[in-house]
Parts: C-alpha cells; sequence; structure tokens
C-alpha cells in the first residue's frame, strides 16, 4: 500500500502539532482569550490558571518545579536568556564560558558574540562520533569559569553528551551547567536533578507542540541561580522574560509536556522501531553506508547516514517524496558542508553524502518501507552514473587521487 | 532549491550516462571537481579521425542535480561538433540554457572544465602519436 505522499521524516527539524494540543489551545484563542497579568476579571483569572497549569505540565516533565519554569518565545531564546543572562550576572566572579563545536548555532552565536566582547570561550571538540571528552572539560574549567554551556543530544546526529556526568563534575567544581535540551526532550529521559542541570532550554515544536513558544528552566535551589533578564518591560514571570504571556502557547506547550508525561514510554518506542527498521533495510540493501555520530550513544528517533560516493543534494531529489534534509554544501545556504560532521572528523565528502532521518510519533511502518524503498532504488541509479562509485569498484583509493580542488 | 524544468529533465534522464574506452588513442578523457567539494565530473569523448568530430561523449557526475544537467547537457552538445567547435561552448551557455541560479553557475564552470579536459586529453593522446609516427 502506498502511504500519503509526500511523506515528512524531519521531526528534528519540527513535529506537527498533536491534535489534542490543537484542541487544548483553541478555547484561548476566542472564548477565554483573557491577559494572564488582568487581575480584575475572570478572562484574566482563566487565562493565569492555564498559564499555571502549564506550567506544572512542563516542570513535571523534567523533574522540576513549577516555579522555575519561565516561559520564552522558544529554545533559541532560552539559550540567550541562559548565557547571556549568566554571564551579565556572575560578570564578578569570573568571565570563562566552556562550550562545545558542535552545539546548535543558538548557543554557538551567542557565545561568539560574547566572546567579541570579551568573553573567554573554550571551544571543546568532538571525537569521530561526537562525544566529549569529560577530562578535556575538567582540565578546561578554572576558577573563572562561570558556565558551562552543553547540549543534551545533537540536532544532526542525535548523538548523547554524557549529561549526568557534565552535571555532576559541574556541581562538584561550582560552575553553573545549562544544558540545551531542545531534541532530547522528549526523547530520552531528562530529571534535571538526577543530572544535576541549572539551566535547561526546551521548545514546543520539537514535541509536537506550537512554533513559537519554549522554556528556559533555571534551578532555584541547590544551588539558586539567577540569571540578569534580556528583555525589560512590565515585569511578567517574575520579571525574567517581560512581554505578555502567549497564552496560546503556553498552553500547547503544556499540552505537549501532559502527554508525554503519559506517553513518552511508547512514543520512544514506536520511534526507535521505525528508526531500527529503516536502518534495517538501508544495511540490507546497499553497502558503503556510514551511520554519522555514535551509534550507541544517540537519540531513538535520528538516523544520520551517509550513502558513499552519492551526494546528498542530488539524492534528495530522487526521492522527492520523503521530506529530510541533507549536511550536502549544496543545500546550505552559505555552501559549506556541515560543520557538525566536520567537527566529527569527518571527510567533507561524507558530509556532502549524509542524509538525516528523523521519525516521529505520526510516521508508519509504511511510510518507512515506502522512504527505504526510494532510497535504496535512488542511491542505486546515482552511483551507476557516479565516477567515484566507479573508481572504487576498480580499486582506485580516492584519497590518492590528486584531485583539482575549486 | 528550486530546479528549472530543464534540470529536472535532465536528472530524471540524463544523456549520455556511461564509459567510452579510455585506453582508446581516439578517446579523450576529462576528470575534473574534487570529492570534498561535493562534485567530480567525468566526460569522455570519442573522435573520429578522419572528419574531427566528437562521434560520441558520455559522462558520469557525482554532484548535486544541477551538476548531473550540466554535464548530460555537455555531452548532448559536443556530439556532431568538432574538438574546435566544442571548445567554443562556454559555460554562460549552460547556465542560459538550464536557467541555473548564481550559486550554481560553479556547476557549468565545472562542465566547461570537463569538455576541455577531455579534449586536451585527447589531444595530448594524438599529438604523441604524431611524434611517435614522426620518430619513425
Amino acid at each position: 500500500m502506498t502511504p500519503k505522499l509526500p511523506i515528512y521524516m524531519d521531526n528534528s527539524a519540527t513535529t506537527a502539532c498533536d491534535p489534542r494540543v490543537v484542541e487544548a489551545m483553541l478555547p484561548y484563542f476566542t472564548e477565554r482569550a483573557g491577559n494572564a497579568a488582568s487581575r480584575s476579571h475572570s478572562f484574566g483569572w482563566a487565562a493565569e490558571e492555564a498559564v499555571n497549569t502549564a506550567r506544572h505540565q512542563v516542570a513535571q516533565l523534567i523533574g522540576a518545579s513549577a516555579k522555575e519554569i519561565t516561559f520564552t518565545s522558544g529554545a533559541t531564546e532560552s539559550d540567550n536568556l541562559a548565557i547571556k543572562g549568566i554571564v551579565e550576572m556572575y560578570h564578578k566572579k569570573g568571565n570563562h564560558v566552556i562550550t562545545c563545536q558542535t552545539e546548535h548555532k543558538a548557543v554557538i552565536d551567542t557565545c561568539k558574540h560574547l566572546e567579541s566582547n570579551g568573553l573567554e570561550v573554550t571551544w571543546l571538540g568532538v571525537d569521530d562520533e561526537g562525544r566529549l571528552d569529560l577530562a578535556a572539560l575538567e582540565s578546561a574549567i578554572t576558577d573563572r569559569t562561570i558556565l558551562v554551556t552543553l547540549m543534551a543530544a545533537n540536532n544532526e546526529t542525535g548523538t548523547l553528551h554524557q549529561v549526568a556526568d557534565i552535571g555532576h563534575l559541574c556541581h562538584d567544581k561550582g560552575v553553573i551547567f545549562h544544558c540545551d535540551a531542545t531534541q532530547a526532550i522528549g526523547r530520552i529521559p531528562i530529571d534535571v536533578d538526577a543530572m544535576q542541570i541549572d539551566l535547561l532550554s526546551m521548545s514546543a515544536h520539537k514535541i509536537y507542540g506550537p512554533k513559537g513558544i519554549g522554556a528556559l528552566y533555571v534551578r532555584r535551589r541547590n544551588p539558586r541561580v539567577r540569571v540578569t533578564p534580556m528583555i525589560d518591560g512590565g515585569g511578567h514571570e517574575r520579571g525574567m522574560r517581560s512581554g505578555t504571556l502567549n497564552v496560546t502557547g503556553i498552553v500547547g506547550l503544556g499540552k505537549a509536556c501532559a502527554i508525554l508525561n503519559d506517553e513518552m514510554g511508547k512514543d520512544v518506542e514506536h520511534a526507535r522501531t521505525l528508526r531500527d527498521a529503516l536502518e534495517a533495510r538501508f544495511r540490507a540493501g546497499l553497502d558503503h553506508l556510514r551511520i554519522n555520530g555514535s551509534v550507541e550513544h544517540r537519540l531513538p528517533n535520528v538516523l544520520n547516514i551517509s550513502f558513499g560516493y552519492v551526494e546528498g543534494e542530488s539524492l534528495l531529489m530522487g526521492i522527492k517524496d520523503v521530506a529530510v534534509p541533507s549536511g550536502s554544501a549544496c543545500t546550505s545556504a552559505s555552501l559549506e558542508p556541515s560543520y557538525v560532521l566536520r567537527a566529527l572528523g569527518l571527510d567533507d565528502d561524507l558530509a556532502h553524502n549524509s542524509i538525516r532521518f528523523s521519525v516521529g510519533r505520526f510516521n508508519s511502518i509504511e511510510e518507512v518501507d515506502y522512504a527505504a524503498d526510494l532510497v535504496i532504488d535512488a542511491v542505486k541509479r546515482l552511483r551507476d552514473m557516479s565516477p567515484l562509485y566507479e573508481m572504487a569498484l576498480e580499486g582506485i583509493d580516492l584519497k590518492s587521487v590528486q584531485w583539482d580542488v575549486h | 532549491m528550486a530546479y528549472s524544468e530543464k534540470v529536472i529533465e535532465h536528472y530524471n534522464n540524463p544523456r549520455n550516462v556511461g564509459v567510452l574506452d579510455k585506453s582508446a588513442a581516439n578517446v579523450g578523457t576529462g576528470l575534473v571537481g574534487a570529492p570534498e567539494c561535493g562534485d567530480v565530473m567525468k566526460l569522455q569523448i570519442e573522435v573520429d579521425e578522419d572528419s574531427g568530430k566528437i562521434v560520441d561523449a558520455r559522462f558520469k557526475t557525482y554532484g548535486c542535480g544541477s551538476a548531473i544537467a550540466s554535464s548530460s547537457l555537455a555531452t548532448e552538445w559536443i556530439k556532431g561538433k568538432t574538438v574546435d567547435e566544442a571548445l567554443e561552448i562556454k559555460n554562460t551557455h549552460i547556465v542560459e540554457e538550464l536557467s541555473l541560479p548564481p550559486v550554481k553557475i560553479h556547476c557549468s564552470v565545472l562542465a566547461e572544465d570537463a569538455i576541455r579536459s577531455a579534449i586536451e586529453d585527447y589531444k595530448q593522446k594524438n599529438q604523441s602519436v604524431t611524434e611517435n609516427v614522426q620518430a619513425n
């Protein structure tokens, strides 16, 4: 049976809203459209109550308390608020931040911005699986270090960092730990106490909620962490983030978290089954494959894979009914291949050949089978016209060839 | 990236994919580009020694859809031309025919380079043949 086309397999980029989320949000657009800051009438009270409920739902998902949750416009704002807010609040204690080369741009560019203003930043590298060397992290910490900011799971490869180990190390050293958990939430268990996370960024639209809403968790005790606000105004969110609350979005984020509080195990199992089936189909049908990132330590729903001797963008053209991205330079605005894959020490040609499949709650096994057939056929067809594949079959080591690099 | 209809058509039905005998004296082979840049083109020509015309052309390309289309178009255009006529094909002609956007102009440059490189290889081979004949 042919599934409905096109097939969406880009759930790491964003997810469709769960219909239950949309349903929960709808009344707050219309009959309950009050401002959560209006204290003088029932419309305001209803909105405030909905926001409180959502705050508890979000907190529950990460093992926090509701007072530790600040609503933002999304993970990018949360990352900015966490990093800039800590650097400003603790500038008397030190001016050194540690991060990693494979972080999301929201962290990298925030750190670069602060670096250009005089902050000292250590950019840790990763091994060929995208994993951190904890000894390198430990030796990078000095008495001037105020913040370590490292993601839970990489957005391109799904590779997991050793979040709990990092958290404990930071607390032993008295350094604040911010974790961008945007990709990890809902896909691996996250508990801010068990993992000793002090600040955590998350976004609704990666977990079947709406776009334009996210949250920042800020630890209130052991230790109490304080952040200088970035947006000044009416003092909303206990002064942490001024601006009229996006009540519909917050309700949506809360509902998305509530669904995960009940069903995350099922969700994860579903994604893992589909991802593993897709990977098994590729392995059975094709040779010269490489999984990018860690195979063992990765999100259950992501498969970042390079099809040897086939350029990613040309493959995307051949599978246009399957919505996936490539790490190829040709698909990026910068004309540079993925910086994440390059940080893994991957040859540029493997980055050019990479495709990220990320499945989710609304994918089916029929879609996986259909996509696998399409990809296998397209790879074979493109290899038939690939001079590199021909050379490889002739036993020529492509690295020994004098290429005319332009 | 939205492709022009002609790029899609060449991608779906590439002309002249294949291989000619690179050891034959009347076959010239050009290999341009680099894997780390994301595109490599191999273009081969077979020249009729009496007429000096390119009687066959084949390509294989590793690269994006525009690179595949550019090399497919190049083989189509050079067939039936003399070697000197083929050298007159410029990348701008390919850009125009395929409506390539600015970020894909390098694909057309590579196709022009591939034609030149194949012709150069053919000429070098035949120069040495001529020299050998003269030496004898």
